[in-house]
């Protein structure tokens, strides 16, 4: 899951802070696998050292000193890329999925075409895994079924959330 | 695509007030395999339907081999189905009275061909499908990823141009399924057969050369609900 592109999504829907960044991170897509906050710190760094953010403010609202980020133009063009680019169909594609589909949603991207497009490559690659299985020895057949059906959950997750996209919105709006 | 075989061009088609097809596109090259996906209600089916003349677009046209299908008549319609077109539906293709074997020769004996010829055919096709163990047996003896066979059998028969599949393996375990799938897309590809499927499942789309999704009888927009 790339990281990077989540918390610059974050960023684009509103700008924030480290810790305001760790807290949408962690309750949206970390529930599993909360951000460590240094992850934060040095991913808003890079982000900020390549140009794809910028210090929007900065102030203490009765706590630490605090840096608000950000997206700047670059950082938008580099989003446009990651969102528009479907992901190589692997065993753990669904989380980078799942964030691109709530960040397009919530930035006002056609999260359809998001899923339309890793449908395409989905079936890009089901297709090569079945023309594969012709004329090979049966271990190798199981193998490519193994991969099969596992596209095929994936693609199942997808239908069921581009049938359920306009509710999903209205949700985290 | 210009040398397509069968197009259909903003098909719209409403059964009283609700829209089945609103806007459906599609092309089908000679011996391609097409999937069209789509959740239930997304007007698939009917768009099947209407490619293989079977229904009536209320907007729209359906070419095959460059001349209109749908202005045809009713009778000039079925008879091209009979001769240029098979079908395997999910339930209920086969006539439950006939056995394995004449129900295969049931098309051809339909286009003319004597008994004794059509049946010798359709036994070489259930050879070929792998269900020449139920040539003798009626539908209601055999299990449904054999009927489902003998089905494909019975649409590929007569050498159709295009086969219709409306979600074929949707009543079968996967392995029957992928059995089903094999054998009717291995055939209609020997036999330079074109196949418009109908499917909801990933899996046997894959077995397609290219898919067309539709949503809310739509092929070229997204609308979720």
């Amino acid at each position: 899951m790339s990281v990077t592109h989540t918390l610059l999504g974050l960023i684009e829907v509103q700008p924030r802070h480290g810790y305001d960044l760790k807290r949408a991170y962690d309750t949206r897509f970390g529930q599993d696998r909360p951000l460590k906050a240094g992850q934060v710190y040095a991913t808003l760094g890079r982000l900020e050292r390549d140009g794809f953010v910028a210090v929007a403010a900065t102030g203490r609202e009765g706590g630490p000193d605090r840096t608000t980020y950000a997206v700047t133009a670059q950082g938008v063009t580099d989003l446009d890329r990651w969102f528009s680019q479907p992901e190589g169909p692997g065993a753990y594609l669904q989380p980078e999925l799942f964030a691109k589909v709530v960040l397009a949603l919530q930035s006002g991207r056609d999260a359809g075409a998001v899923l339309d497009a890793q449908r395409a490559e989905h079936l890009t690659t089901m297709r090569a895994l079945q023309a594969a299985k012709d004329g090979v020895d049966l271990d190798r057949v199981l193998s490519l079924d193994f991969a099969l059906f596992h596209l095929d959950a994936d693609l199942r997750w997808l239908e069921h959330t581009a049938a359920r996209l306009s509710r999903l919105a209205r949700e985290i709006s | 695509m210009t040398d397509a075989l069968l197009t259909a061009t903003d098909l719209h088609l409403s059964f009283g007030a609700s829209p089945a097809l609103a806007g459906a596109s599609v092309e089908v090259a000679p011996g391609e395999v097409l999937a069209l996906l789509g959740p239930s209600g997304s007007g698939k089916s009917t768009l099947l339907h209407c490619l293989a003349g079977i229904l009536r677009p209320d907007v729209g046209e359906v070419r095959y081999r460059g001349s209109r299908l749908d202005d045809l008549s009713d009778e000039r319609r079925s008879a091209l189905r009979r001769s240029d077109f098979g079908f395997v539906f999910q339930f209920g293709s086969l006539v439950p009275e006939l056995s394995a074997v004449d129900n295969v020769a049931l098309p051809l004996r339909l286009a003319g061909d004597r008994r004794t010829p059509a049946r010798s055919r359709a036994r070489e096709w259930l050879e070929r499908l792998e269900v020449a163990d139920v040539a003798d047996k009626r539908p209601g003896e055999m299990s449904g990823g054999q009927g489902q066979r003998v089905a494909v059998a019975r649409a590929l028969v007569g050498g159709p141009r295009v086969v219709f599949a409306d979600e074929p393996t949707g009543a079968l375990d996967s392995f029957n399924g992928e059995l089903v799938m094999d054998l009717l897309v291995g055939a209609a590809r020997v036999q330079g057969s074109s196949v418009v499927l109908v499917t909801h499942e990933s899996r046997v789309a894959a077995y397609a050369d290219r898919e067309v999704v539709l949503r809310d009888g739509r092929s070229d927009a997204r609308v979720h609900a």
